[in-house]
């Protein structure tokens, strides 16, 4: 699948070196503690790609959206560079770019305001005749049906969250898409179907970056994959390289390969301990 | 469908009655004891000492009849229930007039003052706690935050002299008590008047009032303001003024409605004391009175009232919620 697309746009969005992320902590009193929870992080993201980072649950990978978007809880700091279109991204064009050229998608409809309707929510309470096309053009692309404009977050049903969920991208003229683990709980065959549309996104030139610990589904649908361990970014690499283990070049990549069901059952006795 | 909400709120409303006359019973038997067990002897407090001691044994004993001292408690208050339900309420001993005239005219004192105070404490309370949970840290919250800790550890009654003496004796802007002027015949007092008199007890309630539920209002603002779904609304570049408007007023409106009807009770309370201080002729004042007077038949009635107030106000929370919340108005009450 992936082999027909690999580098379409090659317009590099997003660069990020040497990200570092550590938290401060009062632990009993006044004792400060400092712990770092990205220790050096590096990637690229193009127009036109789909680039995964994966890395095991609770690896700190979702700083990354927050490091980006400016988002990082008050008691974090942060070190590094991050570029984006090739200028440096300062917190003013953090504030001036989000929710417009660089948009979140979230996991789940917690992320939604349980208490305004499915519509305005999307429009982000806009009201003007061209936002109204918008939203009705993007639900006839979803097959969502008129009525869930009117719905609350709570009446969804569980196909339609995903759906949903990127419409509050696709509303947006995203250059960079950024999905935080968008498919949780789904299996492979319902993932991939929504990771087509991510990848009508970067189609439309956006470079899309997926954050995820499911290296099944990103070496089915992403362009490159960057692998991303203890803090740091260890590996990247195409999706073909994953066909065989010798392809790979870190040992952690390695283990990951092997963990994999199809080809763990054949390895059993190697990968017992990643 | 239809059927089958009709039925909800049958039963919605016959679980509510029920418990509402079981509280009220609960209410009525607890001031009962507790006026038995009040060490204040009737005759003392409303005779006197010296009178008492002029009179002959068959007077003292008829007054002790009045008062209800040495009675039967059980037939007193089956004796009380019973004068309540006819609809009087009874007769007031210090007032000798149905309790339930007594009442109705300190009612219409005391709600005036507390519907503003109540009005105001909730409107100003969300705003600044509103203010205060959006704006966490920053000197805005702090003020807010450090206004409300004092006030909120001022008793009320300290603060209502306080008033007194700033506006009533030094500024002479306010008289300093009652609720119409003195030597003015009733029909002659004019609105303004009336005004004037009730601003400071007004104030110093409202002002106490609004502390409590801009706190409250504050940690519920802090919670939203945490929420994924805050974050996420400031991934997609709200913030500011449009951030609060879209997604914290609404849902803080919630928990807000909550507050104000449970802040229904803190009112009446502070009602009490406040009156005290300004000579204010309400329902709260007559609480004391008749609590100082062994006016049973009085502090009963205004007990129940009382009980009656705060029983409506959360119900009227309770549905106002299922109201205004779509989970609940939508999922419906029996799923």
């Amino acid at each position: 699948m992936s082999e027909k697309r690999v580098n379409k746009g090659n317009n590099i969005i997003l660069k990020i070196e040497n990200l570092q992320i550590s938290f401060t902590q009062y632990e009993r009193g006044l004792k400060q503690r400092t712990f770092q929870t990205v220790k050096g992080m590096d990637l690229e993201v193009s127009s036109g790609e789909l680039t995964a980072v994966i890395g095991a649950s609770g690896s700190g990978k979702s700083l990354l959206a927050h490091a980006v978007m400016g988002l990082l809880p008050y008691n974090a700091s942060m070190s590094g560079e991050m570029y984006y279109c090739g200028e440096k991204l300062t917190k003013m064009r953090q504030e001036k770019l989000r929710g417009n050229e660089i948009v979140l998608v979230p996991q789940s409809l917690a992320y939604l305001d349980p208490l305004m309707k499915i519509g305005r929510q999307i429009k982000k309470n806009r009201k003007d005749e061209k936002i109204n096309q918008r939203l009705a053009d993007i639900f006839s692309r979803y097959h969502l049906k008129e009525e869930v404009a009117k719905q609350y977050p709570f009446e969804l049903s569980g196909g339609m969250n995903r759906r949903i969920l990127i419409s509050t991208a696709m509303i947006e003229n995203p250059r960079l898409v950024i999905a935080d683990e968008p498919t949780p709980g789904l299996d492979l065959k319902s993932a991939k179907r929504v990771m087509e549309h991510f990848r009508e996104l970067a189609d439309m030139g956006a470079g899309v970056l997926l954050i995820t610990h499911d290296l099944r589904l990103a070496i089915e649908t992403a362009d490159r994959i960057i692998v991303f361990h203890d803090g740091r970014t260890i590996d990247e690499a195409v999706p073909t390289d994953f066909q065989a283990e010798n392809t790979l070049k870190h040992a952690y990549t390695k283990a990951l390969w092997r963990a994999m069901p199809k080809n763990g059952f054949a390895n059993e006795s190697k990968n017992t301990d990643i | 469908m239809k059927n089958k909400t009709t039925g909800n709120r049958i039963a919605f409303i016959i679980r509510k009655l029920l418990r509402l006359a079981l509280l009220l019973f609960v209410t009525s038997i607890t001031s009962f004891v507790l006026m038995k067990a009040s060490p204040i002897d009737p005759l003392q407090a409303n005779v006197g000492q010296s009178a008492l001691g002029t009179m002959s044994i068959e007077q003292i004993a008829r007054l002790q009849a009045y008062w209800g001292v040495g009675g039967n408690p059980v037939k007193q208050y089956l004796g009380w229930a019973a004068d309540f339900v006819r609809g009087d309420m009874g007769m007031s001993l210090l007032y000798h007039q149905a309790v339930s005239e007594v009442i109705a005219v300190r009612l219409q004192n005391s709600l005036v003052l507390m519907v503003t105070a109540w009005l105001l404490s909730g409107v100003l309370g969300l705003a600044l706690g509103a203010a205060a949970g959006m704006n966490r840290g920053r000197w805005i919250d702090r003020g807010i935050k450090g206004y409300c800790l004092v006030i909120s550890s001022t008793p009320a009654y300290w603060l209502a002299m306080l008033l007194l003496i700033v506006f009533g004796v030094w500024l002479k802007t306010f008289p300093v008590g009652l609720s119409v002027p003195i030597g003015v015949a009733a029909a002659d007092v004019t609105f303004t008047e009336r005004v004037q008199h009730f601003v400071l007890p007004a104030l110093a309630l409202s002002i106490t009032g609004i502390a409590g539920i801009a706190l409250h209002t504050r940690e519920k603002m802090i919670e939203i303001t945490e929420s994924e779904y805050m974050l996420f609304a400031r991934a997609r570049g709200e913030k500011g003024w449009r951030l609060f408007w879209n997604h914290g007023f609404r849902n803080v409106l919630l928990p807000a409605i909550t507050l104000q009807f449970a802040s229904i009770s803190e009112i009446f309370g502070g009602s009490v004391l406040v009156e005290q201080v300004f000579s204010y002729p309400g329902l709260g004042q007559a609480a004391v009175a008749a609590g100082l007077g062994s006016d049973m038949p009085l502090l009963m009635a205004v007990t129940i009232v009382s009980a009656l107030f705060v029983f409506g106000g959360n119900m009227i929370a309770d549905v106002l919620y299922g109201i205004v919340d779509p989970r609940i108005r939508k999922g419906g009450v029996g799923q």
